[in-house]
């Protein structure tokens, strides 16, 4: 279970508060307008920002002061996931060991990760020599040696277009429900939020809300929320 | 107080930095400790201020004067061989001092090429001893980076405004006035403050094509109240002056801030419309046809006199060349030792202005300077001769500093920025991030300063001037003492060889670095 208490994030002027809890297993869309913070929260999640105030638990345990690596979290970011220089098989076996000194039993891992999001047989190609949906595919495989509990996505397939969007969307969810991962996306586009997610964070105005059910947010959305939507 | 997490320590760039500032500030420091008991500058050393000053600024003034219809045609011509053209126009960065100096008196000396020319129409000989010879040499090394620094700023005015003057039917002299003088009241003043700091430092040029009370410039008269009269006090008096001349001139050169000049995108021209007359054509081609003459014919000399020279090349020559090396070797070493861990302190730290400024204190002062600083130190402690070749790397490596910094910072933020996060995501410790991120990030880069900072120090004739003595000596210098003793085609020789190995270091740093990287 992840609980934010009393969390404070400053940035600038800028503060943002959240003071809620999220069940273990639960799919989180972060939806909210452009500005308002939504990277900012999960940023300070993962242990990229200090919080002003307030601390944040995961399973009972304060993990407010540790450093992002040591958090129970995987993190995808909207875009630098892979290291260009390193082959696919290098960039998931991070996901093991971060010195890359693996034994020949993690490698194996490492292929049946990547066979697992389909990347069978491109082991040792470059980043640059996949397809936008392979890369995404390749943070995935990482995601999934890492084992962390609780995964936060930052639009990490915002540049793929629709269709490609929906089928990592969908390859995320499958994952999530096999590892029983915790998971928490920002969401720009209602649709997704409604197809992968079960529960929605609006994040306006300085506040993070408690998480609620999406389709009731999404079918009675606050004023916030509705100006962002747009009316109709 | 925000604690923002990081991938790598700032600390050992702090500690590199604290040694740099240590080290340049502390030979200031002895420097100025000794030239308290001095007794005064006689009217011979005002004299070389004086020189300094003019020769300095005459030559800015006939680079960038030059430069401007080099530049101008290099922006509006397009023909084969113009990206070959402004790449040599980065060599002479690499190209030693000395070798152009004995390519310059191959053309323009008193039996050369043109000398030659002038005899048979029964002309005199052209005489390049003194103001002009030294501000000919240096109108050699900064034409180029004249042109580089201008052509930044022709290239830098958007394509779309030359089609905005072409659709107006904007003719040459609108276009000068609307795009063109502007451009040029921005980047002209900053050439000019650049190359009048650089040749402020001038040493070698004075050493070999000046000299006399007439055309001595502070550095070299340093140098002379070193060798000639061992007075420590006279040479840290001079020093205390050119740190005044030189720190001056890098502020003023630091606050016309511009472009790095051997910047990339100089090989992309712009479509222009205008400028198709025959008359402007011709003035553009005869611009680009005889700046490429004036650098091409004597680096060709070199190869044509030196080519006899090189396999009758005296013993003392070759060990002169094991010590370039060596030098070159650790020089490089230390460079890279000190600027990566302050490339990368600069990308973590919020406020890194100190760190940088420290790496530039070495464009504040000049080698001789330090030499001096370091000489005073040494003196009572150890014989200076013997640490000669140790110094020298030093000094070669704090003078190259600024430079490899220039490369180093923008990768490494670059390299920071985008994966910082993501390796500490990942729990990538300090030692795997440097072993699997910045370090084949960054081997391109790395491979580029460690190049330019090799090919410095193989070319430099400075504090090893000071330093050494008979048994003990540098290329450059073994060159310097060859052509002192009237041994032309041995010079010419060793000349070659000196410019080979420059530019094979430099190659060999380069290609290492660039070999297998991704892009």
């Amino acid at each position: 279970m992840l609980r934010l208490e009393g969390v404070q994030i400053r940035s600038g002027d800028f503060t943002l508060r959240a003071d809620w809890q999220v069940e273990t297993g639960a799919r989180v869309a972060v939806i909210g307008p452009s500005g308002a913070g939504k990277t900012t929260l999960l940023e300070a999640i993962a242990g990229f920002r200090d919080l002003a105030a307030g601390r944040i638990f995961w399973d009972g345990r304060d993990i407010s002061r540790d450093a992002p690596g040591a958090r129970p979290i995987a993190m995808l970011f909207q875009d630098g996931n892979l290291f260009p220089h390193l082959s696919v098989a290098q960039n998931a076996g991070l996901g093991l060991c971060p010195d890359l000194r693996l034994t020949p039993a993690q490698w194996g891992q490492v292929r049946q990760a990547l066979a697992r999001v389909g990347l069978e047989g491109l082991e040792m190609r470059r980043p640059a020599e996949l397809s936008g949906g392979q890369q995404s595919r390749a943070a995935l495989a990482r995601v999934l040696l890492q084992g962390k509990p609780l995964l936060l996505l930052d639009e990490p397939f915002a540049a793929l277009g629709p269709a490609l969007k929906l089928e990592m969307l969908d390859l995320v969810a499958e994952l999530a429900e096999e590892s029983g991962a915790t998971l928490m996306m920002i969401s720009h586009d209602p649709a997704d939020a409604r197809r992968i997610a079960d529960q929605a964070v609006l994040v306006a105005d300085g506040e993070a809300v408690t998480p609620q059910p999406v389709s009731a947010l999404l079918d009675t959305p606050p004023p916030a929320l509705r100006a962002y939507l747009g009316e109709g | 107080m925000a604690r923002r997490a990081q991938p790598l320590s700032a600390a050992p760039g702090i500690i590199a930095t604290v040694c740099v500032a240590v080290l340049i500030l502390g030979a200031l420091a002895a420097v100025f400790w000794r030239a308290e008991t001095g007794s005064g500058l006689g009217p011979a050393d005002w004299q070389a201020v004086r020189f300094t000053v003019v020769q300095a600024g005459l030559s800015a003034g006939v680079s960038v004067l030059l430069a401007l219809p080099v530049a101008r045609a290099l922006a509006r011509r397009r023909f084969p061989g113009r990206a070959a053209l402004i790449a040599l126009m980065g060599a002479p960065f690499i190209l030693p001092v000395i070798v152009a100096v004995l390519g310059l008196l191959a053309v323009f000396g008193r039996s050369g090429w043109i000398s030659l020319g002038l005899g048979l129409v029964g002309l005199p000989p052209l005489r390049i001893y003194g103001l002009h010879g030294v501000v000919l040499a240096h109108v050699f090394f900064n034409l180029p980076l004249a042109t580089r620094l201008i052509l930044q700023g022709w290239q830098e005015i958007p394509a779309e405004r030359f089609r905005l003057a072409a659709q107006l039917g904007a003719g040459p002299a609108a276009i000068w006035r609307l795009l063109e003088w502007p451009m040029l009241r921005r980047t002209a003043p900053g050439a000019l403050a650049v190359i009048f700091a650089i040749c402020l430092t001038s040493f070698a040029v004075a050493l070999t094509l000046g000299g006399g009370p007439r055309a001595t410039t502070v550095e070299l008269a340093i140098y002379q109240a070193f060798r000639f009269d061992f007075d420590l006090t006279r040479a840290a008096l001079l020093s205390v002056l050119q740190i005044a001349l030189t720190g001056a001139a890098a502020a003023l050169a630091l606050r016309a801030a511009m472009g790095e000049g051997f910047g990339v995108g100089l090989d992309r021209a712009i479509r222009r419309w205008d400028a198709q007359g025959w008359t402007l054509k011709l003035r553009d081609w005869l611009a680009i046809g005889l700046a490429a003459l004036f650098l091409l014919l004597p680096l060709a000399a070199i190869a044509a006199e030196g080519a006899a020279g090189l396999f009758a090349l005296p013993a003392s020559v070759w060990w002169a060349a094991l010590n370039s090396l060596l030098i070159a070797a650790g020089s490089t070493a230390i460079l890279l030792l000190i600027a990566l861990p302050m490339a990368v302190a600069v990308a973590l730290m919020r406020h890194p202005g100190w760190v940088e400024g420290a790496g530039l204190l070495g464009m504040a002062v000049s080698p001789l300077v330090i030499g001096t600083g370091a000489f005073i130190v040494i003196y009572p402690l150890a014989d200076p001769a013997a640490l000669a070749l140790p110094v020298t790397a030093l000094v070669n490596a704090l003078m190259a500093l600024p430079f490899g910094l220039r490369i180093l910072v923008p990768r490494a933020r670059a390299v920071i920025g985008d994966f910082g996060r993501l390796a500490l995501s990942l729990n990538m410790g300090r030692r795997a991030f440097v072993r699997l991120v910045l370090w084949p990030r960054m081997r391109p880069q790395i491979g580029f300063a460690a190049g330019l900072a090799a090919a410095l120090s193989m070319g430099d004739l400075g504090v090893i001037a000071l330093f050494a003595d008979q048994e003990v000596a540098t290329l450059p210098l073994q060159i310097y003492r060859l052509m002192g003793a009237y041994r032309m085609e041995a010079a010419a020789g060793a000349a070659l060889l000196l410019l080979a190995l420059s530019v094979l270091v430099f190659w060999l740093f380069d290609r290492g670095g660039r070999r297998h990287a991704e892009a």
